[in-house]
């Protein structure tokens, strides 16, 4: 297989992946828009720092209003990371690795391109918000779906997975730093209602406030929140979840190339750690110390997998 | 009134459309017109589209497809066939000789200026044999029709001709959408091309391959007009399609960028333009080839289809000599008419064109998809004016030939049938063998009474039927 079409395909997961992350983001800002507590503009400013476009929105917009960032997020066009953006991003990656695509997950792929980029042609009222990130859930769930039904299990498959799994674990490492601080001990409440409500919005962002608690106790305890989005191999965004896929896929081709890159040590390397590691250690020495490693050390393990797998042309 | 192909002056169907023509009018034109939106929704899921240059909204677009089939007998079909192969033979024949002694140049059966001052002619070929001797491997030829058995060939379309996927795709869409026609006709397949075009691909490889040639479809990108047929045909073939960035010439081959390393390539079925294949050896700002591809072909190590330098065979200038080209190496007269051209580069012809405009179709001798042409009696009195002015100024660049009377085929309107003028593309592939692909791509003029059938002009495309009889 070529070079160009693994990184085609890593990007085109990435992009969907991205897509459906951002939405996400957007439904819980909006969530916690609707709790009308003061300071929900605040809110939109870390959503915009989650997404990693804080910077680029304030150079376009006076200020930060719920209205102006939903639709920065959603579909504009000088974002690259806009969910409109990412959706055509992977459709064109999509588009140029065509060939190594069922006809199904293609199909799936243009099909979310040609609808969200009709719903979301004009500036939606927030009325309409609910359906549009509805049908971005459905949409892309359609892709993965029509993806894992049809696609053969070989090394195309595993730089598409790599592709979503680095992006959602660079996703969720950078929700959490953003809100790193409402988690520390020093400075949080325990059960103070607007503590609460952040902490439902932080597991709002990765779709898990109904999981955590089957899994913890009813009530927010800021380790569990971040036990449960690091650590917790079972839950399908956390960072150990993100990184045992990233080997499994990365094991694969190692077997089928018949040899080990960097790009396995690093991310060997990176889940064991994880499996290794404690929350409380993790929170005593530094949460956001430790995040901001994670985030540089996998960025590492994408560059390294680029490299091995030759994408680029040196 | 134009010959229409499916009814007859007292509207009775012709002996092809026979079958359909019962079918069709036991059916309800709205049940077919539900089926032709639903034909739609599938090439947009699909996405066939192809992208129209100039727009300011380069957004890509569907090529309107209409589900009413055109229908050619098979007595009708094979005398086309042997006029293309004919055709075919001499255009390879041609090519030949360009490149190497140009006994028809010293024959003066055609002008050595028009050759050599051509910039689709390559010097960069000369004495330069391509493998298996074949230079165009893949033919589109256009044909016009204006009466029983009157075919004229418009166009040799012998570098890269595009559309067969549409071919293909139509044919899935009818088959999927109404079985029962392909019970009630006999129509012959053309769902093979891909296999058929990989087998003719490799037999071509270059003689020192040894074992299973490797072939890929080099595509300039996402952003080609025609980047869907190139997708689908590699994809169809079970072949890479790779861009310019992915190739790189190594040890002497022209090898590919895969995640093992790079492996090298035998055959390369490019569908860029000659300009933009080397760097080294055309135009030094290209990024869409491959910078030495050129000296790795003269070592004979990979097959370029089409070769480099074909265009000189189906540039519009020489097209006006084809007749006396098929003569020349074939020994026989051609089987399929030129249609009358008029060469403006000729003093007396352009005074001629310049009286005429009002009846005659000129085109831009390098010009391509419809854009420069003038279609003298749809044109208005200013249209005219300035294209008088063009003309004059750069008599060379110009053709003009009679306002052909083309066949019309009826398509699905919301009245029932309405007749709109037609084209057709038969596919050919050349190796060690000719073989002509029984249909081909029927372009059809959407607009009543309008002469221009292509798709960047509002054209569409119908399936097109071989029978068997």
């Amino acid at each position: 297989m070529l070079g160009r079409t693994a990184n085609g395909l890593f990007w085109m997961f990435r992009y969907i992946e991205r897509a459906e992350n951002t939405a996400r983001l957007i439904d819980a800002g909006l969530r916690m828009s609707l709790t009308r507590m003061h300071g929900h503009e605040e809110e939109w400013e870390s959503v915009l720092r989650s997404s990693g476009v804080y910077s680029a929105y304030c150079e376009t917009n006076p200020e930060v209003t719920s209205a102006d960032a939903v639709n920065y997020l959603l579909r504009d066009k000088s974002n690259p990371s806009s969910i409109l953006c990412a959706i055509e991003a992977a459709r064109n990656n999509g588009r140029m690795v065509r060939t190594a695509l069922t006809r199904e997950a293609w199909e799936a792929t243009n099909e979310c391109y040609l609808d969200i980029k009709a719903q979301l042609a004009r500036k939606p009222s927030s009325a309409d918000m609910p359906g549009i990130i509805d049908n971005i859930k459905q949409r892309t769930g359609l892709i993965r779906g029509a993806f894992h039904g049809t696609m053969l299990r070989n090394e195309l498959y595993n730089f598409s997975r790599i592709g979503t799994f680095i992006e959602r674990a660079d996703n969720t490492s950078r929700i959490l730093d953003v809100k790193y601080y409402v988690l520390l001990p020093a400075v949080s409440y325990v059960g103070s209602s607007l503590d609460n409500v952040q902490w439902e919005s932080i597991l709002r962002s990765v779709s898990a406030h109904r999981s955590y608690g089957w899994v913890y106790d009813d009530d927010y305890k800021p380790s569990n929140i971040a036990d449960f989005l690091i650590l917790n191999g079972r839950m399908p965004r956390s960072l150990a979840y993100c990184y045992d896929k990233i080997n499994a896929n990365l094991s694969y081709l190692e077997r089928e190339y018949g040899a080990r890159e960097s790009c396995h040590e690093t991310a060997a390397a990176t889940l064991g750690m994880l499996r290794e590691r404690e929350i409380q250690s993790i929170m005593d020495t530094g949460l956001h110390e430790f995040l901001q490693g994670f985030i540089s050390q996998n960025s590492r393990v994408a560059a390294e997998i680029s490299e091995a797998y030759r994408f680029y042309q040196d | 009134m134009p010959f229409d192909e499916m009814l007859t002056a007292d509207s009775l169907p012709r002996t092809p459309y026979k079958g359909y023509f019962n079918w069709h009018s036991e059916q309800k034109t709205s049940d077919l017109i539900k089926k032709s939106r639903d034909a739609e929704t599938i090439f947009r899921k699909t996405g066939i589209t192809f992208a129209v240059y100039g727009k300011e909204d380069s957004s890509e677009r569907l090529i309107p497809f209409d589900i009413v089939p055109r229908i050619i007998s098979g007595s009708e079909w094979r005398k086309l066939a042997q006029g293309i192969e004919q055709r075919v033979m001499a255009l390879n024949a041609f090519l030949d000789d360009i490149y190497h002694k140009q006994e028809i140049i010293k024959a003066g059966r055609v002008p050595r200026a028009l050759i050599e001052k051509n910039d689709a002619f390559l010097p960069e070929m000369i004495g330069m044999r391509p493998p298996g001797g074949v230079y165009t491997h893949i033919i589109g030829t256009d044909i016009v029709r204006t009466g029983e058995g009157q075919f004229y060939v418009l166009e040799d379309n012998a570098r890269t001709p595009s559309g067969v996927s549409y071919m293909l795709e139509n044919r899935e869409t009818m088959m999927q959408m109404f079985p029962e026609l392909f019970h009630l006709n006999k129509v012959r397949p053309v769902e093979n091309y891909p296999k058929l075009l990989r087998q003719s691909l490799a037999a071509v490889a270059p003689p020192g391959c040894k074992g299973k040639p490797r072939i890929a479809v080099l595509t300039p990108g996402i952003f080609n007009s025609a980047f869907y047929e190139h997708a689908y045909l590699a994809d169809q073939m079970g072949v890479e399609l790779v861009e310019g960035s992915d190739l790189r010439v190594i040890d002497g081959k022209v090898a590919m960028r895969t995640t093992r390393g790079y492996q090298a390539i035998d055959v390369l079925y490019r569908r860029v333009d000659d300009d933009y294949l080397d760097p080294l050896s055309f135009r030094p700002d290209s990024t869409l080839g491959v910078p030495g591809i050129m000296d790795v072909y003269r070592a004979g190590n990979i097959t370029i289809a089409n070769a480099p330098g074909t265009g000189i065979a189906d540039d519009k200038a020489i097209y006006s000599y084809m007749p006396e080209i098929v003569e020349f190496y074939t020994g026989q007269k051609p089987i399929l008419e030129n249609v009358p051209t008029y060469r403006c580069s000729e003093a007396d012809t352009l005074q001629y064109v310049l009286d005429n405009l009002a009846e005659l179709v000129v085109k831009e001798v390098h010009g391509s998809g419809g854009y420069g042409m003038l279609v003298g009696p749809a044109a208005s009195k200013r249209e005219r004016t300035e294209f008088a002015a063009k003309l004059k100024a750069k008599p060379g660049n110009y053709i003009a030939q009679p306002t052909l009377s083309l066949s019309t085929v009826p398509i699905l309107v919301k009245k029932g049938l309405a007749p709109r003028h037609v084209d057709l593309r038969p596919f050919v592939l050349v190796s060690n063998k000719i073989q002509i692909i029984p249909g081909g791509l029927t372009r059809v003029a959407l607009k009543e009474g309008s002469l221009v059938v292509n798709s960047s002009q509002g054209g569409g495309t119908k399936d097109t039927w071989v029978l068997e009889d």
